[in-house]
């Protein structure tokens, strides 16, 4: 895998291989030793241009994990902030010798910009570009619908069949993007529930039915709902009259949380507006995959750094050996 | 300047029919077969098509202010060697384009450049700000003498100060040159709205936020009587409004650029910010519903929009980079391939859509005539059978972002002369130094 930028462009195969080797990964977590050896002497650098503190810490687990070297590059208080464009930081980044690029920017596009532009060799991982993709994202989401579903039999299997609702802001969520195109690949069969001014003005060619009820999603019992952040802005855009009627329409409260099967996995990419997109009986319930997300981002960020710069699943002595 | 006179042989005309000519004294002097003239320096056209010289309606020059990107001279000669002889230049200049002094400057350095006639285009509204009228008849009545007014780049959003710009102009055969953007619609719009700007995470642009502006201009312009120029019409909506504007009577023209007459939204999604553009590339759809208006009459004329910026407005993020794109240089061969090579302009068509409309839109003296003896000496010859890889040595100006580089393009311009001297020849941009 020269780069991670999307899912839109990820085959069956490769992504089943990239869960299945993030499989290798979290059997590595379990261990007091959680350390493998095989990124040493590799640079990853953390750029991110907009403030991330979760992803960005789960990369650079990820990466510390795999034994690499870590660089966090956050625009605040750098010379980006003094006005350095995308291209003199990525030359300087190929200059400092950079393997990886974990970039995470307010532009959508700006990572493939990065990947096409010859100023920096590195391969380059998509840590969420504006509102267009987070690919990272999805991959831990569908490593988590499938680990609830298949446990420790999970390797080899794609998501053929399974049915993931996804509720809220899909117009400006990169997460919502990336998942319908990464569900669709595994076989999974996506819904999409939002108010009307939350979606694309077109998607009759994304791989998802659109709806705008959620009671109607709630009945039709998917296997799994992906609850999406409601940002600030958009309560002050004029998107939705104001949060109670979101809450009302659009929220996973407790009497539809009450509707669901009892095995339906309820998600969210966090942070969680709590008592808005969704309720604590929710978030906090058994079902509630939240935590579960953010431990499989580690080990599927570990699997993304590893197929980039070693280009191969970790042999079976190489993980004796750890 | 004193020129030589040319002997131009064996060119063939818009009509398809084949001639000499003669150019002297800064006119066509004799038009004919078999033609010799003493002195003159000969110019072999066999193959060759004569067009009156190019002129065009929306041109950004960058100076005074934005010299990084284009100057009067670098533009002129990019002109030129596209087939231009003239230009109009948009007022979005620093200081802007809003009093007699800056129109003045503008026409003194295109004089002296030599390249051109560069004729400029006031500002509606003081610093392009929307909100009061600029000086227009001091612009009018200046040595610039000033016919077009447009704060293209923005539009003219306030409907009441919209309405009385198109009433003060009548006093002086004034036209408002509109960039239809209905400014809430399209509040960090980035691309064409529609799925593709969905799946790239790209805000959207709307059709509605150019042809809601539109309709309601053209129904200004018939309530006040008064003439209404659109500028780069992009979408089918756009030309169903402008069609029956223009079936009911309303003084309306519109213009299309070569590239939303060639290119469309699909070259966003490499996110390289060459193609980046406003109004935004558009549909297939939408690119044949323009070229048909163009065919059919609906739309008036090809204007480039040439619009210079340096490297660094556009090697970067698609959202931090600058709008625009250079086209003079390219405009006759997109043409060319977008509406000739199909059939629907013939030569005499490019011959009106590039030169006669838009001179009378812009109510230019001495450009954009017929080629007949005791015309002005503006011309260009273009060789139809020619095909290139365009790259930036085809480029003349300052600026480097054009969305055609490494594209192949029909046609290319061998000769262009104004006031009867060669600004280009043998496909070179000559030394012309006024």
């Amino acid at each position: 895998m020269r780069h991670l930028l999307s899912t839109r462009d990820l085959s069956r195969d490769s992504a089943v291989e990239l869960l299945d080797v993030a499989e290798d990964m979290a059997d590595v977590q379990l261990r007091e030793v959680k350390r493998l050896p095989t990124l040493r002497g590799k640079t990853v650098v953390n750029l991110f241009f907009e403030d991330s503190t979760r992803t960005r810490i789960s990369f650079e687990a990820a990466a510390k994990r795999l034994s690499a070297d870590v660089i966090t590059f956050s625009a605040k208080g750098s010379s980006v902030s003094k006005g350095e464009s995308l291209k003199d930081t990525a030359q300087t980044l190929a200059a400092i010798g950079a393997d990886a690029v974990v970039i995470r920017h307010h532009a959508s596009g700006a990572p493939q910009v990065l990947a096409q532009s010859g100023w920096i060799d590195a391969g380059i991982i998509n840590a969420g570009d504006g509102t267009h993709e987070h690919p990272t994202q999805a991959l831990l989401d569908a490593f988590t619908i499938r680990r609830r579903l298949h446990g420790a039999a999970s390797r080899g299997r794609a998501l053929d069949g399974v049915r993931v609702t996804i509720v809220g802001d899909v117009l400006h969520s990169r997460v919502a993007r990336s998942n319908v195109w990464l569900l669709d690949t595994l076989g999974a069969e996506v819904s999409l529930v939002a108010p009307p001014t939350l979606l694309p003005v077109d998607t009759d060619g994304w791989p998802a039915s659109v709806g705008y009820d959620l009671d109607d999603a709630v009945d039709a019992a998917p296997d799994a709902i992906m609850m999406l952040r409601i940002q600030q802005e958009r309560m002050d855009g004029g998107f939705f009259p104001n949060s109670r009627e979101y809450s009302r329409a659009w929220g996973l409260d407790p009497e539809r949380f009450a509707r669901l099967r009892p095995d339906t996995i309820v998600m969210h990419p966090g942070p969680m507006n709590r008592g808005l997109e969704i309720s604590a009986a929710a978030a906090d319930s058994m079902q509630s995959s939240v935590l579960e997300q953010v431990a499989n981002g580690v080990s599927v960020r570990m699997a993304a750094l590893y197929l980039l710069l070693s280009g191969e699943r970790p042999s079976s002595s190489e993980r004796e050996v750890a | 300047m004193v020129s030589q006179p040319f002997l131009i042989r064996g060119v063939s005309l818009p009509d398809g029919s084949r001639a000499d000519l003669v150019l002297d004294d800064g006119v066509i002097a004799e038009i004919g077969s078999g033609l010799s003239a003493a002195g003159a320096a000969v110019v072999d056209a066999d193959g060759l098509i004569a067009l009156p010289g190019l002129v065009d309606l929306h041109t950004h020059l960058r100076e005074p202010g934005y010299e990084q990107s284009e100057t009067v001279l670098t533009g002129t000669r990019a002109a030129a060697a596209g087939g231009f002889t003239a230009v109009f230049a948009m007022a979005n200049t620093s200081p802007v384009a809003d009093t007699a002094g800056v129109v003045e400057q503008e026409l003194a350095l295109g004089e002296a450049a030599g390249y051109a006639t560069v004729q400029p285009i006031g500002a509606v509204t003081i610093g392009l700000k929307g909100e009061r009228l600029a000086e227009l008849g001091a612009m009018a009545r200046s040595r610039a003498q000033v016919r077009v007014f447009s704060d293209d780049g923005f539009c003219v959003f306030d409907p009441l100060l919209m309405r009385r710009a198109l009433e003060y102009v009548k006093a002086f055969d004034g036209v408002i040159a509109q960039h239809a953007q209905e400014p809430r619609l399209t509040v960090g719009a980035q691309m064409n709205e529609g799925a593709l700007s969905g799946e790239l995470g790209l805000t959207g642009w709307p059709a509605v936020a150019e042809e809601a502006i539109i309709a309601r201009d053209v129904l200004l312009a018939e309530h006040v009587g008064s003439r209404l120029h659109i500028c780069h019409v992009s979408t089918a909506g756009s030309v169903e409004v402008i069609r029956w504007a223009k079936a009911r009577g309303i003084a309306v023209t519109a213009e299309v650029t070569p590239h939303h007459l060639l290119l469309t939204e699909d070259l966003a999604a490499s996110y390289d910010a060459r193609f980046k553009v406003n109004p935004p590339l558009r549909s297939r759809e939408d690119v044949e519903a323009v070229r048909a208006a163009l065919a059919d009459g609906t739309i008036d004329i090809v204007a480039t929009d040439h619009a210079p910026h340096p490297i660094e407005a556009k090697e970067v993020e698609w959202d931090a980079a600058a709008n625009g794109m250079v086209g003079l240089e390219s405009a006759l061969s997109v043409v060319h391939a977008s509406v000739v090579e199909d059939g629907l302009l013939d030569w005499s068509d490019v011959a009106r859509v590039l030169s006669s409309a838009p001179a009378r839109i812009g109510r230019l003296r001495g450009q954009g005539q017929e080629l007949a003896v005791g015309s002005p000496a503006e011309l260009t010859l273009y060789d139809p059978a020619a095909s290139r890889e365009f790259g930036t040595g085809d480029l003349a100006g300052r600026s480097v972002n054009s969305p055609y580089l490494g594209r192949t393009l029909p046609g290319r311009v061998m000769a262009t002369f104004h006031n009867g001297y060669a600004t280009v020849l043998d496909g070179r941009v000559e030394e012309v130094g006024a």
